[in-house]
């Protein structure tokens, strides 16, 4: 298994390195100037001196090569000082200072350069940290709830096979699975906050929880969208968990349980739960980048300022460098579950051997 | 010599010797498969009604705009803001009327004649990405199933595509690729190929890779090896004998990747980088609705409802269309 996770790792590399290529070269291939917002009276030539500073003079594979370094090279050794310096994790070991260098004609200490966002001119990872806990929260807390709802649903209405519960919840998760966010969000917010009054539309993410009271209001605002992306959760592993337990329900092993005189509990809860676990878990695991794609959308209607709403924006921006980034870690996730998945299938199912 | 009556044929001798074992009543015609296939699927209620309604709302949008002939892009300021014909029954005061059933935007547009162009548009991208998807996957699955040589290849490629972040490289590639396009096909046509375009090029793997595995498996059978012994070329077996075989996997991936180029079409105008702004589609009237939505919740409502009954029905469609395929579930 070791060796299979191992070999798999390995083979994550040249799908990384595929996709960047991919994306950067959408990018190149994509006509758009960053100066195209610069006033028309700057001369050109100072505006090809501009392009020049950016790094846009250079041949293709220069500045993808670049762009590696930056991500994989110059970022971790940031993230490495920082976390020796401020964190508080890792504070106690001795600073490090990977991400600084000495000038060869001052002497003084300067920081390296790191890739930076055309829109805000600060880095862009700093960017992305800044964000990144909206969506994880969001996100992490939707996917949660969607699994919570799910199994007991599939699983009671595999074992009430087409009784009425069975036929409810299929059409439900039906309906889940066919009305899209971009229009459960708005409904919800014209039932739940302009009829009703209940909840807050928009997502305020610089509330701080300091008591109970900011506690429930941080609760309030964030019903709405986990509800929504745990819509679409539920939905999809419902079905699976169904699926997977009919599958089960009429094995051998079964009838072989209840001979035996075991509680109908624990022979539905313990036999066929875990061994209808298996496939289920892997779809968990490879559902969690899609719900990061669904996050987009969800930002968006409810105003969240995730990485999701981040990749728009910077979009709109024309901040090519930012959206590469972005994409690029939409598709580390990707990948990184996508490995996860096949792992967890292998250790879960013993009949399942890679090597 | 005995009076015996010789028998015309051997044949008609063993039909008076078995006489009594056959059945007394008359023998059914024989069934086809598609008969089989249809009666299952009638019995799946909901794969029924989806499919219907999917039949009632392509011809809606095909045929609305004959019995509908009012023109979607016609202002009529004078009589914005209509509420649809509902409204009358809760408050007699409305502004509503049957010359406009679904009411009027903030531009006075008729929004039934949107609601039409916008479907048709809706449907045309679905449709198209679809068939498009479905060609290149069934193109790779059966090339990677049958051609040993290629298959490591080709699947290697499809794992890379589905590692591919879909929805933001969508959204990229519509808003980096939308100028050059639009300069040359027009805003409208330009954007329609784009959107088809990129739709198709990312949902295909799935297809894909069940062709494949359907295809391995029927390549060792023996009326394949019966055509090759014979002297059949590749490209007539695939043809004749093994597209003919995957056909029911490949019509439960469509009814998916209809679904799916529905969404994302709409998911794509919903974000603002889909079609141009006076181009009705189900999920453009959505979207800019959303800023009023306290007063008129039911421009909201219409094109959401429609987007998802659509969807809701080819979902049911390909469920049924599943369980009428799969053989073994045929005739539980």
């Amino acid at each position: 298994m070791l060796t299979f996770t191992i070999r798999r790792l390995l083979l994550s590399i040249p799908t990384l390195l595929f996709i960047s290529m991919v994306i950067f070269l959408l990018l190149q291939l994509a006509p758009g100037d960053p100066m195209a917002q610069v006033p028309l009276t700057v001369p050109p030539e100072v505006k090809q001196k501009m392009r020049e500073a950016l790094g846009l003079g250079q041949p293709i594979y220069v500045q993808y090569y670049k762009w590696l370094i930056q991500f994989f090279w110059v970022e971790p050794q940031v993230f490495l000082d920082w976390a020796t310096r401020d964190s508080f994790l890792l504070g106690w070991l001795p600073d490090t200072h990977f991400s600084t260098f000495i000038d060869p004609d001052t002497g003084a200490v300067r920081p390296v350069q790191r890739t930076i966002s055309w829109q805000t001119r600060s880095p862009i990872m700093d960017i992305v940290i800044q964000r990144m806990p909206q969506t994880l929260w969001v996100v992490g807390l939707s996917y949660v709830v969607g699994i919570l709802i799910a199994l007991p649903i599939g699983i009671y209405s595999a074992y009430r096979h087409y009784s009425l519960f069975d036929q409810a919840g299929t059409f439900i998760t039906m309906v889940g699975f066919s009305i899209p966010p971009f229009f459960t969000g708005p409904l919800l917010i014209v039932v739940f906050s302009v009829t009703l009054g209940w909840l807050p539309s928009i997502y305020d993410t610089t509330h701080v929880v300091t008591d109970w009271a900011s506690f429930k209001i941080q609760f309030m605002q964030m019903i709405m969208p986990v509800m929504v992306l745990a819509l679409q959760t539920t939905a999809q592993i419902s079905r699976y968990m169904r699926g997977a337990m009919l599958d089960n329900l009429n094995q051998d092993y079964v009838r072989t349980a209840r001979a035996k005189g075991l509680k109908e509990s624990s022979v539905v809860l313990v036999h066929v739960l875990r061994n209808s676990m298996i496939p289920v878990v892997t779809v968990i695991a490879l559902g969690m980048p899609a719900i990061f794609g669904g996050a987009i959308i969800t930002e968006n209607v409810f105003k969240v300022n995730g990485i999701g709403q981040l990749l728009l924006t910077a979009l709109f921006a024309n901040d090519l460098p930012m959206v590469m980034t972005l994409t690029f870690i939409f598709a580390i996730l990707i990948v990184l579950f996508n490995l996860i998945a096949d792992v967890l299938y292998g250790l879960l199912d013993p009949r399942i051997r890679y090597d | 010599m005995t009076e015996q009556a010789i028998p015309a044929s051997p044949i008609e001798a063993d039909i008076e010797t078995f006489g009594a074992l056959v059945d007394k009543e008359p023998s059914k015609p024989p069934r086809s498969q598609w008969i089989d296939v249809w009666q299952q699927f009638r019995k799946h209620k909901g794969a029924v009604f989806g499919g219907g309604f999917l039949l009632f709302i392509t011809l809606a949008v095909v045929f609305g705009p004959f019995l509908w002939d009012v023109d979607p892009k016609a202002l009529d300021i004078r009589n914005k803001n209509w509420r649809p014909v509902y409204q009358l029954l809760f408050d007699s005061e409305a502004k509503a009327g049957w010359a406009h059933p679904f009411g009027t935007d903030q531009l006075g547009r008729d929004i039934m004649a949107q609601m039409i162009a916008g479907g048709q548009v809706s449907m045309a991208v679905g449709w198209l990405a679809m068939a498009l998807a479905l060609v290149i996957g069934s193109a790779i699955g059966v090339i990677s199933g049958y051609f040993k040589k290629l298959d490591f290849w080709l699947m290697r490629f499809t794992d890379l595509v589905l590692s591919l972040p879909i929805l933001p490289l969508t959204l990229l590639a519509v808003t980096l690729f939308r100028q050059p396009l639009n300069s040359r096909f027009g805003p409208e046509g330009g954007m329609f190929i784009l959107i088809v375009g990129i739709i198709g090029l990312t949902s295909w793997m799935q297809t894909a890779r069940i062709v494949r595995g359907d295809i391995l498996a029927l390549k060792e059978r023996e009326f394949i090896l019966a055509a090759r012994s014979i002297g059949t070329r590749s490209g007539k077996i695939i043809r004749r004998h093994l597209l003919p075989n995957v056909i029911s996997p490949i019509m439960v991936s469509a009814t998916l990747g209809l679904a799916t180029a529905i969404i994302t079409e709409s998911a794509l105008s919903f974000l603002g980088v889909g079609f141009p702004s006076d181009f009705p589609t189900w999920g453009k009237l959505l979207s800019d609705a959303v800023s009023r939505m306290q007063e008129f919740p039911e421009r909201v409502l219409l094109p959401g409802i429609a987007i998802s009954l659509t969807v809701l029905s080819v979902n049911y469609l390909g469920d049924g269309l599943r369980d009428a395929l799969d053989p073994r579930l045929r005739g539980r």
